[in-house]
């Protein structure tokens, strides 16, 4: 790996110089585990250590409830049952399956926003960066198409809706929803490919995952302080560091069991707390439920695409100017479409030099303002479109837009940051004392 | 290589576009089919014409039917419902969609309940005229099922998904919805019985 120097692979026995000359797998395992990591790392970093254990989670369980699962509008509810009732452990892997979603989920954000608050989307980390919002895109295909599977009344509901989002482009879009669906309808065709392209597409996220990793071993970690670690020389860079195995192997694991006592419980004792009850009716095209809800991962966004309606004066503006081409519902689209774009443009729209939000006191409360609105974009986007709630969801998106594309590029003009550790050696003494973990042979600074 | 010096093309250039050319021609060839393998296929084409005997269906009440996969309203008005409607036909300039939505007559014209009602069919003179209603049960915003008898704050439908009021004519009057529920081709085969498609 490029960047930090740090030592090498070097084949010890007959068998791995053997295998060292046929296949340098050996160094590429030593490469990856004993990276030099950034040792300010706080605890905000194991989330992705989480995320690759749930995407090995929702692939084995997966691939073993395929074993019982049929794809036919006939037979799918049916088959869910079967798993539920019949199959060996059945129900509890399929809960497993259902709430490793959440998980999911619930790891990718609070990793999105790390990244958001650290600035870990900045020079050079941006491919890192525009890697993960396609993984994160995947994500969320991935999970619809999932959830249509069962073949409940929210699956088949859902399914109408999502697909609808593309009948909404001008012009091509009653074509591409047809094409989507195989039929004028949600039926058949739909289930077959979503349970296709359900199977296959976590696969394409593993791989991208391993990008994702590459781009970030390449660069290096980011860290809290957005300081970058020293590169002189072998040396220099072991005071910023600490290899990934076995100190932050060890930290992730510790985190993530943390994680998997609250995730076990919910599997335990209460694995239908995020469903909907009606998706434990099977489908029936003549009845819709009476709130069509996604998933609670959905919310935000689709708080997004419910707040544009007709008679918002952007909304109004838009029509106008485009002579009509983009309406109120085609606008709801791009908002939502927008909301995640706009994210993954951060690198360049964000104009301030300085990464960590930590030096950046305008910042921090702009961010917390941010995460306030993504979780009452959440609550408001299960609330039903009346009375005061599309209200609430348009400022809720007002300010999302606002925050990416007014606030951060003027913050990096206005803002004067606080100043910056000149190490992360020098960050990692301030905060923690030497014997406390810290290395006992580092000198004071005051000295 | 570049040529920028030469004026003309050298036969290799020629050959480097000739090969580009007929790999991106095979390369649209191999994968048209795989593209197109996802629409309808040739059962699901079969266009299927229904009729529904609508005999049976009382005044104010509502029968749905699926049709070629999606569900239409088939409505008997009560006179007190044809009256809110023709009220309604008073703001039909100002309704949100102003155009009729009928494919059975044409595409400009006006919205208005005379427009978006059935006719009364041959042989019933004597019927309540515009007593009947047919149209698509799908939301025009995103395509879920509204519900009936007069949910909403217009006497019509109501989309729970996104809160789409639609009026006793089945006009859109607020919500995220673009467009008045579509009428489909339908005509009276007798006098009570309709034909769909």
């Amino acid at each position: 790996m490029a960047g930090i120097p740090h030592d090498h692979y070097e084949p010890k026995t007959r068998g791995e110089k053997w295998l060292h000359r046929r296949l340098p797998i050996g160094s590429l395992i030593y490469d990856t585990l004993f990276i030099p990591t950034p040792k300010n790392l706080n605890w905000m970093w194991i989330w992705g250590v989480v995320l690759v254990f749930t995407l090995v989670l929702q692939i084995a369980t997966g691939v073993v409830l395929v074993m019982h699962y049929t794809p036919h509008v006939d037979l799918a509810f049916a088959s869910i049952e079967h798993i539920m009732r019949n199959v060996n452990g059945g129900h509890m892997i399929r809960y497993f399956h259902m709430n490793g979603a959440s998980l999911f989920f619930f790891a990718v954000y609070l990793h999105i926003f790390r990244g958001l608050y650290y600035g870990g989307y900045k020079a050079p980390r941006e491919v890192t960066w525009i890697i993960g919002m396609l993984i994160y895109l995947l994500m969320m295909g991935t999970a619809f198409m999932g959830y249509v599977l069962p073949w409940g009344q929210m699956s088949f509901h859902g399914t109408a809706v999502i697909t609808g989002l593309f009948g909404a482009i001008p012009f091509i879009g009653e074509s591409i929803q047809t094409w989507l669906l195989g039929a004028s309808a949600v039926g058949q065709p739909a289930l077959n490919r979503f349970f296709s392209l359900h199977y296959l597409l976590p696969f394409i996220i593993l791989g991208l995952v391993i990008v994702h990793v590459w781009s970030f071993h390449s660069t290096g970690n980011h860290n809290p302080t957005g300081v970058e670690v020293r590169r002189g020389s072998k040396e220099e860079a072991s005071k910023d560091t600490l290899p990934f195995w076995p100190y932050f192997v060890i930290k992730d694991l510790v985190a993530l069991s943390a994680i998997l006592v609250v995730f076990m419980a919910i599997v335990g004792f209460m694995p239908n707390y995020l469903g909907h009850p009606d998706n434990y009716i099977e489908a029936n095209a003549l009845a819709t439920p009476e709130h069509i809800v996604p998933e609670w991962y959905f919310l935000p966004f689709y708080a997004i695409l419910r707040a544009f309606t007709a008679d918002v004066w952007v909304v109004m503006f838009t029509n106008w100017i485009t002579f009509g081409i983009v309406d109120a519902k085609f606008f709801g689209v791009l908002a939502m479409f927008g909301a995640i774009l706009v994210m993954a443009l951060a690198p360049w729209l964000d104009t301030s030099s300085v990464r960590s939000g930590r030096y950046r006191p305008m910042f921090k409360w702009w961010f917390a303002l941010l995460v306030i609105d993504f979780v009452v974009l959440t609550w408001v986007g299960a609330r039903p479109a009346e009375g005061i709630y599309p209200y609430i969801a348009l400022i809720g998106a007002t300010y999302w837009f606002a925050y990416f594309l007014v606030i951060l590029p003027l913050l990096g003009v206005i803002e004067k940051p606080l100043p910056r550790p000149a190490t992360i050696e020098e960050d990692f003494i301030a905060h923690y004392e030497p014997h406390t973990g810290g290395t006992k042979t580092v000198v004071n600074p005051a000295e | 290589m570049s040529h920028a010096d030469t004026p003309e093309g050298t036969r290799r250039d020629f050959i480097y576009y000739a090969t580009a050319g007929a790999g991106a021609v095979a390369a649209g060839a191999a994968i048209w089919p795989l593209v197109n393998q996802m629409n309808p296929s040739a059962d699901v084409q079969a266009l299927a014409s229904i009729r529904v005997d609508v005999s049976s269906i009382q005044p104010g009440s509502q029968l749905t039917v699926l049709w070629q996969g999606k569900p239409v309203f088939i409505r008997h008005r009560t006179e007190a419902e044809i009256a809110i409607a023709a009220e309604q036909d008073l703001e039909v300039e100002t309704m949100p969609d102003p155009l009729a939505r009928n494919a059975n007559i044409d595409g400009t014209a006006l919205a208005t309940d005379e427009n978006r009602a059935m006719p009364v069919p041959e042989g019933a003179e004597g019927a309540t005229p515009r007593a009947w209603l047919v149209q698509m049960g799908v939301c025009t915003h995103l395509g879920c099922v509204p519900l009936g008898n007069q949910a909403g704050d217009f006497g019509g439908w109501f989309c729970p998904c996104h809160g789409s009021h639609y009026d006793a004519s089945g006009r859109i009057r607020r919500g995220p919805a673009p467009e008045n529920l579509p009428v489909p081709v339908t005509a009276w085969a007798d006098a009570s019985t309709l034909q769909l498609g």
